[in-house]
């Protein structure tokens, strides 16, 4: 259904192979002062996707090409990477939705340290992701089960497809500049259990997150939205909690 | 069998606990002062240059016309606080993002306190203290109802 509608005039919509220049952003700490672009000719299919590209990079002409990826089907959350200047996930960005006729940009995701390649340290990420208290507290021990309506579970569905990619903190162009802000993956976490009717600590959370590091310091740039794989209304989830801090949950 | 399971870490101590927390304020600020100013700009802007002669109406005497009575300088007076403060705080916001260096954030964010400081003082001033009839203004323009030197 899909392919019908494109462009037919676009040598990536054929079902031949055709050569994409991938122009990658190399780093190896042990060599190099700073980061350096390189680029490789690959022979690619409309289907593929550019983790396919980086694998046959990795595979047929450099071996020391770094970069993660595990379940590679766009929910693991390991491949964020940055695809001509958007954030993206390497495993879910086909060839045929890409401008093949000029070079291919892939670098790794910024405001992390770059370790190499396109590895980046993900621990501050985790590390504020940590701090909203991600699990579920509640006092009661239930005989079965915590029982919840539907309605109660649709008020928090859209923050429970977050698969912490990074995508979001790291398009985020406070979370660039202030080593200190949340970001809005530990947000959106956070969203997730303050809007849990089973949870009983949404006031810790709202707590931790009315801080002159938390919610406040977003301003709605709404490039987390954009960059979420997910389609996750992140700015939205932000201002749910603004809201919540503010006028207590609704 | 139950097993009782410790929670798994201490609540986190941020810095700012138990202290005013200025950026939520700040960030409150923004919102109610940018409604404000939607009113008092156009407001301003409508009765200066649309109402009417228009433009052609402004001169010293409708200045002066407007600063003789008490609504237009409370007016001017809460739209230049408001306006300042929060352009100020928004240039604030952009010099955290782009000023990475301690030293130069300081600066910055220094001339830019003392620019508004200034600037509010100054305007104020100037608002309940004017003088249609000041000494300062050269006798041929002086407006009518001025008592001739």
């Amino acid at each position: 259904m899909a392919t019908a509608t494109l462009d037919k005039e676009s040598p990536a919509n054929s079902t031949t192979s055709f050569t994409v220049t991938m122009m990658v952003r190399r780093f190896n700490p042990e060599v190099d002062e700073e980061p350096r672009w390189q680029d490789f000719d690959v022979e690619l299919y409309p289907t593929d996707r550019v983790l396919d590209a980086l694998h046959k990079i990795k595979w047929e002409q450099d071996g020391s090409l770094t970069f993660r990826r595990s379940c590679a089907h766009g929910v693991c959350g390991s491949d964020a990477m940055r695809i001509n200047g958007r954030n993206r996930l390497a495993c879910k960005t086909l060839m045929k939705d890409l401008d093949i006729t000029k070079p291919i940009y892939v670098e790794a995701i910024k405001g992390l340290p770059l370790e190499k390649d396109l590895v980046v340290d993900m621990e501050p990420f985790f590390a504020s992701y940590r701090e909203v208290q991600p699990f579920l507290q509640a006092s009661s021990k239930p005989d079965k089960e915590r029982l919840q309506s539907a309605t109660e579970r649709a008020r928090f569905d859209d923050t429970t497809k977050c698969i912490l990619c990074a995508a979001c903190t790291s398009s985020c162009p406070v979370f660039w500049t202030d080593g200190q802000y949340f970001g809005p993956a530990a947000i959106v976490n956070a969203h997730r259990f303050i809007f849990d009717s089973r949870d009983e600590a949404s006031s810790v959370r709202l707590d931790i997150l009315n801080d002159k590091e938390g919610v406040w310091r977003c301003r709605t740039t709404f490039n987390c939205s954009e960059a979420c794989p997910r389609g996750i209304q992140v700015t939205q989830a932000i201002a749910e909690v603004k809201q919540a801090i503010m006028f207590g949950k609704r | 069998m139950s097993t009782i399971i410790e929670s798994p870490r201490q609540p986190q101590q941020r810095a700012s606990k138990g202290r005013v927390n200025w950026e939520k304020y700040g960030w409150i600020y923004m919102r109610a002062s940018g409604v404000l100013l939607i009113i008092l700009i156009f407001g301003h802007l409508f009765v200066n240059l649309v109402q009417g002669d228009g433009i052609k109406a402004i001169d010293f005497a409708f200045v002066a016309g407007k600063y003789a009575t008490p609504f237009w300088q409370i007016w001017d007076v809460v739209m230049l606080w408001l306006a300042m403060i929060h352009g100020s705080n928004g240039m604030r916001t952009i010099v955290n993002d782009y000023a990475s260096n301690p030293t130069v954030r300081r600066i910055l964010l220094g001339a830019l306190f003392v620019a508004a400081v200034v600037l509010i003082v100054l305007g104020t001033l100037v608002v309940f203290t004017f003088d249609p009839c000041s000494t300062l203004i050269p006798a041929d323009q002086a407006l009518s109802f001025c008592p001739v030197p």
